[in-house]
């Protein structure tokens, strides 16, 4: 599709990486991180170790509390583990930065820039001229299919459209990976899956690795290359399966054997565990 | 880079671009999730009726004003004395004759003028220092715990309580006038800065942290934005307390002033000036509070337009 949006991406990465084909590897190593001290002490993720691949896309599935969107706010630097290392292409993790994109459930465009204020936030941060900047967001823009929405607010927008918003002014700074916690989350289910469609395609141009956080197993059997399914109290990964659906994947993918089976095998997991928490209330 | 989307247009009735292509290699594009708004002509009905009813808004308030006129005239023309006296109360006419005198005399307008210096002077003192404390009380619990015992403490103490101590402090009656009224304007602005500070959406501060921003650049582009609206109510608040303030320090002290022109007739038992001096403060504070309300409006421009 859009050629220029691509090279220009690809070579501003390869830059700001002096020449080097850097391209999200994701090394999660020992980490724990345990909120609060004593009788308040709650044990989010436990002893985790695992390894994302450069331009893998991968879902973390699990039950609401299992720690999913702690680990991945660990990545983003929201959250620092008590204990282990979150490095990305080897630079450990020390805070939240422009290298590690970022999309949330709630909406969160900055309700007083417009539409393309918004996208060209991150590279007038990154001291990018007006020119530039506007420049840059218009490509982004056009790559969304949203031109014409450039100077309206957030406020007049629909929820599917703020979240491809979102995920254009994430992708505008040049990440090397796009940390999504629960993005459609509050969509409605048809609208999640053109969203869920459009992101592949992204993904499948830009070859970005994504890491993307949901409880719906649909959901992440559709998106991702390998699902890591996570357990609650204390959170740790207890699954970690590859998806071998042929791409680009289609909605009608859903009814097909081997999307059932995974999903059969996932909710296996994901009901032992809910289990495993029913119990451990009732005792 | 010459795709461009399929045709998601605001209004698909006017989509007649002729570059848009539906369908093919656009990511991220969805053809739901579009807002549709309202047709042309239901836009414009909709427009018809909201003039309608502001024009219906507008009638209402001058009849209702008419009313009231009305009845002030009738009970001072009666002579109304049950409980409340309207006895010595002058009657619209004379006031309103007492008036046209008073707009042919040059001291009014010194009056008027004075009054209006005295406000900006405090009122800008007021917003700058006001916003400046709200911003850090709301950002630094540092500054919190050490000032918000003070304003807890002065808040409720009213601006006619301020006038002894005032001219005591201050070098000229001036100057002790122009406290006062900045003391009125001072504290809704401090708590209303404070307020909106407070409530910036976290999410909002995140995002913008994983877009890059610097502690400066978070304050600047999300807190300070996200407090406008709260900011602005506090201006005008601030603006309309101002110029109750002024009146209490006009009154006690002074040569000019329109709160002094006021006191001033009742003390000469000019009663019909007592009423022109109120209806003047009335309108003065009524057309000030509009004026920042009006000059806040850009900056709030995208808060109109949410759904």
């Amino acid at each position: 599709m859009n050629a220029d949006v691509i090279s220009i991406y690809k070579n501003k990465i390869a830059e700001k990486n002096g020449g080097q084909e850097k391209r999200g590897r994701i090394d999660i190593e020992g980490v724990s991180i345990i909120f609060g001290s004593g009788a308040d002490e709650n044990i989010a993720v436990t002893e985790t170790s695992l390894t994302i691949n450069p331009g893998e896309f991968v879902c973390i599935l699990g039950p609401s509390g299992c720690g999913k969107s702690t680990l991945l706010n660990s990545i983003a630097g929201y959250v620092t583990p008590s204990s282990g290392t979150v490095l990305v292409d080897d630079d450990e993790v020390a805070g939240p930065g422009p290298d590690r994109g970022m999309v949330f459930q709630q909406y969160s465009l900055f309700p007083w820039k417009t539409v393309l204020e918004n996208i060209a936030f991150g590279p007038k941060l990154a001291g990018c001229s007006p020119d530039e900047c506007s420049s840059i967001a218009n490509t982004f823009l056009a790559m969304i299919g949203l031109t014409k929405i450039a100077n309206t607010f957030p406020g007049e927008l629909s929820g599917g459209m703020q979240q491809r918003v979102g995920i254009a002014r994430a992708l505008a700074n040049y990440p090397r990976v796009l940390l999504m916690d629960e993005p459609f989350g509050a969509l409605d289910a048809q609208t999640r899956i053109m969203m869920q469609e459009s992101l592949l395609n992204i993904w499948a141009e830009f070859g970005i690795t994504v890491v993307f956080v949901t409880h719906d197993v649909d959901e992440a059997i559709f998106l991702a290359d390998r699902i890591l399914v996570m357990s609650a109290s204390p959170g740790s990964v207890i699954a970690d399966l590859k998806v071998n659906l042929e791409r680009p994947r289609k909605p009608e993918l859903a009814t097909s054997h081997d999307f059932v089976e995974l999903k059969k095998q996932c909710l296996g997991y994901i009901r032992a565990e809910s289990l495993k928490a029913f119990e451990q209330v009732g005792a | 880079m010459n795709v461009i989307g399929k045709s998601i247009s605001i209004d698909r009735q006017t989509s007649d671009s002729p570059v848009e292509k539906p369908g093919a290699g656009n990511p991220l594009v969805t053809p739901d999730s579009v807002k549709k708004p309202a047709s042309h002509s239901n836009a414009q009905s909709l427009l018809l009726w909201f003039s309608g009813l502001q024009l219906q808004s507008f009638f209402i308030g001058t009849l209702s004003l008419t009313v009231g006129i009305v009845l002030w005239y009738l009970a001072t023309k009666y002579n109304f004395n049950h409980f409340i006296n309207f006895e010595n109360v002058p009657s619209p006419l004379k006031v309103g004759a007492a008036f046209m005198i008073q707009l042919g005399d040059p001291e009014f307008y010194i009056h008027i003028t004075v009054s209006i210096r005295r406000i900006l002077i405090a009122y800008t003192i007021a917003v700058v220092l006001g916003v400046a404390i709200g911003v850090i009380v709301g950002r630094s619990k540092l500054a919190r715990a050490a000032v918000i015992p003070y304003i807890e403490i002065i808040r409720p103490i009213p601006a006619v309580a301020w006038i002894p101590l005032a001219i005591l402090m201050w070098p000229t009656e001036e100057s002790s006038i122009v406290y006062i009224t900045f003391l009125g304007a001072l504290f809704p602005i401090i708590l209303n800065t404070l307020h909106g500070v407070e409530q910036t959406p976290d999410v909002l501060v995140r995002a913008a942290r994983s877009l890059g921003a610097s502690k400066f650049a978070v304050f600047w582009h999300v807190v300070l934005p996200a407090a406008l609206p709260s900011i602005a109510a506090g201006l005008a608040i601030g603006m309309g307390i101002s110029w109750f303030s002024l009146l209490a320090g006009e009154i006690i002290s002074g040569q000019y002033g329109i709160g002094y022109f006021t006191w001033d007739a009742y003390s000469l038992i000019n009663y019909p000036d007592i009423v022109v001096g109120m209806l003047v403060i009335g309108g003065l504070g009524t057309l000030s509070t509009y004026l920042i309300k009006l000059m806040m409006k850009p900056a709030l421009r995208w808060k109109e337009k949410q759904r």
